[in-house]
């Protein structure tokens, strides 16, 4: 596997310790937890490289929610350790000895004095909470695009999703690909969220909270990052048979990277005539009629675009992985990697899917 | 052989007994109490079904790309294990233990309307059965699915008749809505019993906190389960007679479904936490050999509680892009909450200080419930920060949490309840030993469970996965969570164990083994169908301890 951009396989090593006790620990827990698996053996179709802790941010969003996040945590840590050493101090100290069995304790009622005390610090607690959470909420809710932001529509479809660039003319599936936001050139992402069918949630952790994706509605979420690479999240809100293979990669490009990436997707099919067969077979194939295929007669929107397939990392909204050879299996039985898809089997012979496959694996 | 003579049932030792007669008895009674061991026993039978359920689910999220089960079973064994906790277990016992106890702690014969009662019991039975009849029935005329695979909460518009053929959300409704109309009927009953039927001298302010959490819960019910039955009675019309309330695709509203499933969801978290609040508030004080602390300020708390849950509901859809003002406003409202439960918790505390408490069954569970709650609490803060909210919901961090509130609150009260009334409910005791087994491993099993859940929810793991891939910081985390499930397999199986035993060849109770204080345990064990021989008249919130304490009785102080 070869990375897609400059730096992409840098995070695992990258966790900067010391910026707070919480996220420590938790990339610790994670690093000794992952260590055994990262290793993936054959017969899983995928593997990652990435852990998705909300404690890692590197997106605005998410930033501002770690820091709400720590204060409020270490709040109720606070209070539990309060009532967690009183209670425990109760049981030891009060509890029954051999000998008390028949003697009552002193009949205590109550304590006005008590009582107020603990409705009154709680409600002090609360009332500061509440104010920090409603400053976070006007930092981070937005619903309309900031000055020069890159506008994505996203639909969330049963089980994938469609990322379209207005500006760019580019209609792209499962993998989004944003550029990053530097002081020098602020250039932030705000998506547009849509449903084709029932209600999904996008979630990728490190770069933002989740928004629910809900059929004739318009949701918004924004993404500021200055870190190059790739973030993983996944479908939150449970829509179906598949939700558990919805998942979503980021991709965060330097300015030139993204620039060529545009460049890329906007490049006319180049037709390679030693594959004609496959082009061939897929125009007279049901296949247009769900997907499309710039350059091909194919224009159908109920499945993934299938230009410049061959620049997606992955299959089947994170499925398996996209090489030749897991094509082939996808082509043959879709439901192989992914129960319960929407796409059906085909009924193609041995002989039609190696020229189809030959033919999809030059979508560069 | 006649079964009815002179219109009373045979008395149950009758030597002339046989099981059909028995059977005839139950089947066809209108007692509170057998009313309320029916509801409990049928309850416990759902627990254990949903259980096993749950038990599948974490085999197969035991190890990553698992194929123990595929996509469709475990998306109707996740939306079959919510369905039943919620509406088949939780709701059950709750009546049951009202049931049982009502009239005898407030010196009554019996409920205000015992063919109702028994009426709402076999409704809610047959609710239950119908909704699992599913499994089988769940094909109908389409050839679509078994049991309902839509999730507890079943989102429009995954329940339009385009993502949903065939007839298992029909299943769905109709259980729960059958079961709805037993549970109103039922808490109606409970409201009037508890507003008329209370014995000479029983003021408002007497009657056991257990009474005065019955009667808010009553209300709630009677409240909160409507908005349901209304939204279930559309989601049919948009099945079924063309209407378009949450159709999507002609136009229907999907986050209208959310405002009324969780104008009924949240008060039911509150119907379903108030009866356990209502148990640890008998069995704290009793072994700790005090009153409870701050009566007055309990009751205010809890009618607080049950006002503030009507509304709190949008805080289960921080995430559906409700406007900003929506969201402040529910984060107020749902932090607000926490101020009568930390007062309810600091009470329990008050109550145990300075006591000397007896660490029998019933307050261990107690103590450990306090414990879970504490925590349950804190991370329900957590979750009404509405940006933190925006990372933890629908993640396994929410898992963690409710089931916090559902087992750390809710079972293990009903677990101490069982071990506090078992006694007067049939005779005998439970063993202790039995219950220390039952006790530990459960409690272990279910801290290695949800506890370790939180992290998978903090490391991006969404609820509702069938399978996940390797790497992702999840592997080990789900094999903890799945492997304390083997601990409360056996923790339950302990429970049963000691039940079976103990009714067999369990040690005999007294009428007040536990030198308890309210009216309960004035009457024999197992009391007479009729309660009590003469109507009680009481004078405290504590009569038993009057009767035990003539030097120096309640009514002095309060």
């Amino acid at each position: 596997m070869t990375s897609d951009t400059p730096g992409m396989r840098r995070f695992r090593c990258r966790h900067r310790v010391g910026r707070g006790v919480v996220s420590t620990v938790l990339a610790l827990v994670a690093l000794s937890l992952a260590l055994p698996t990262v290793v993936g053996g054959e017969e899983s179709p995928i593997e990652f490289d990435q852990i998705s802790n909300m404690f890692e941010p590197v997106s605005v969003p998410a930033q501002r929610i770690r820091e709400l996040a720590e204060l409020v945590i270490a709040i109720c840590a606070g209070i539990f350790l309060v009532v967690g050493v009183l209670l425990t101090y109760v049981i030891i100290r009060f509890r029954a000895r051999p000998g008390d069995e028949k003697r009552e304790p002193p009949q205590v009622y109550g304590s006005n004095n008590l009582e107020a005390a603990w409705t009154i610090i709680p409600v002090i607690i609360v009332v500061v909470l509440f104010l920090a959470t409603a400053r976070t909420i006007n930092e981070v809710e937005l619903k309309e695009p900031m000055e020069g932001a890159l506008e994505v529509t996203v639909v969330g479809h049963r089980w994938w999703w469609e990322f379209e660039y207005p500006e760019y003319g580019i209609i792209t599936a499962n993998e989004l690909h944003i550029p990053v936001s530097t002081p020098e050139r602020p250039w932030p992402t705000f998506l547009w969220l849509e449903s084709q069918d029932v209600v999904h949630s996008f979630w990728v952790p490190r770069l933002a909270g989740k928004t629910d994706v809900v059929p004739n509605r318009r949701n918004t979420l924004w993404i500021d990052t200055a870190e190059p690479g790739m973030y993983l999240g996944q479908c939150a809100e449970y829509c179906g048979t598949q939700h558990a293979h919805m998942l979503l990669r980021v991709y965060v490009h330097s300015e030139e990277d993204f620039d060529a990436w545009v460049k890329a997707q906007q490049a006319p099919e180049v037709v390679d005539a030693s594959v004609a067969d496959g082009r061939n077979l897929f125009q007279r194939t049901a296949c247009i009629n769900c997907h499309t295929l710039d350059g091909t007669v194919a224009d159908g929107t109920y499945g993934p675009s299938l230009s410049h397939l061959m620049s997606r990392k992955t299959i089947g909204a994170g499925a398996a992985f996209n090489n030749a050879e897991n094509l082939r299996k996808w082509v043959q039985d879709p439901a192989l990697f992914k129960p319960g898809v929407r796409m059906p089997d085909m009924k193609l012979t041995s002989e039609e899917v190696d020229q189809l496959v030959a033919y999809l694996v030059t979508l560069k | 052989m006649t079964v009815i003579d002179g219109g009373l049932v045979q008395p149950a030792d009758s030597p002339k007994q046989s099981t059909w007669l028995w059977l005839h008895e139950w089947a066809t009674t209108v007692d509170h109490k057998k009313l309320g061991l029916m509801y409990i026993s049928s309850g416990l039978l759902f627990f254990v079904i949903a259980g096993l359920e749950a038990s599948m689910m974490r085999i197969q999220l035991a190890l990553p790309n698992n194929d123990f089960v595929g996509p469709e079973t475990f998306n109707r064994l996740m939306t079959v294990h919510g369905t039943t906790m919620v509406f088949f277990v939780g709701m059950p016992v709750f009546f049951g233990f009202g049931n049982y106890l009502v009239p005898l702690m407030i010196g009554a014969r019996d409920l205000a309307f015992p063919r109702l009662n028994a009426f709402g019991f076999w409704l809610f039975l047959f609710g239950g059965l119908l909704f699992y009849f599913s499994w089988l029935g769940g094909d109908g005329l389409y050839g679509m699915g078994t049991a309902p695979d839509v999730g507890w909460f079943a989102y429009s518009p995954l329940t339009a008749p385009a993502f949903a053929p065939g007839n298992s959300t029909d299943y769905w409704i109709l259980g729960i809505m059958i079961a709805g109309f037993g549970s109103t009927g039922t808490a109606l009953n409970f409201v009037a019993t508890i507003l008329c039927m209370r014995c000479p001298g029983m003021t408002f302010m007497k009657m056991p906190l257990f009474v005065w959490l019955m009667l808010v819960n009553g209300f709630l019910v009677l409240v909160a389960l409507t908005p349901l039955t209304a939204a279930q009675v559309m989601l049919l019309f948009d099945r079924f007679l063309g209407s378009h309330f949450f159709d999507t695709q002609a136009g229907g509203d999907a986050v209208l479904w959310q405002h009324f499933f969780w104008v009924f969801g949240h008060p039911e978290v509150y119907i379903l936490i108030i009866p356990a609040f209502a148990i640890a508030s008998e069995i704290t004080p009793v072994f700790s050999r005090k009153p409870i602390f701050g009566y007055e300020i309990m009751v205010a708390a809890t009618v607080g509680i049950g006002f503030i849950s009507l509304g709190v509901w949008a805080h289960h859809m921080f995430t559906v892009g409700l406007s900003s003002g929506v969201n402040t406003f529910f984060a107020a409202s749902t932090m607000a909450i926490a101020v009568p439960t930390g007062i309810k918790i600091f009470n329990w505390l008050g109550t145990m200080w300075g006591g000397r408490i007896r660490f029998e069954m019933p307050m261990l569970w107690v103590t450990a419930f306090l414990f879970e709650f504490v925590i349950a609490g804190l991370t329900g803060v957590m979750l009404a920060v509405v940006p933190f909210d925006w990372q933890l919901s629908d993640s396994y961090f929410v898992v963690a949490h409710f089931h916090f509130v559902l087992i750390g609150g809710l079972l293990y009260n009903i677990f101490a309840g069982i071990y506090y009334w078992f006694p007067k409910a049939t005779g005998k005791m439970l063993s202790k030993k039995w219950g220390h087994w039952h006790f530990w491993v459960f409690v272990f099993g279910f801290n290695l469970t949800f506890g370790t859940m939180h992290f998978q929810g903090l490391l991006g793991m969404p609820r509702r996965i069938y399978t996940f891939d390797p790497g992702r910081g999840w592997d080990m985390l789900n094999l903890i969570t799945s492997i304390g499930v083997i601990f409360q397999v056996l923790g339950v199986l302990f429970f049963v164990w000691n039940v079976v035993s103990s009714l067999a060849w369990g040690e005999d109770a007294d009428d007040d083994p536990w030198d308890g204080w309210t009216l309960e345990w004035s009457t024999t064990s197992p009391p007479p169908a009729y309660n009590f021989e003469t109507i009680p008249t009481v004078r405290s919130r504590r009569p038993l301890w009057d009767l035990k304490h003539p030097e120096d009785p309640d009514w002095h102080h309060e």
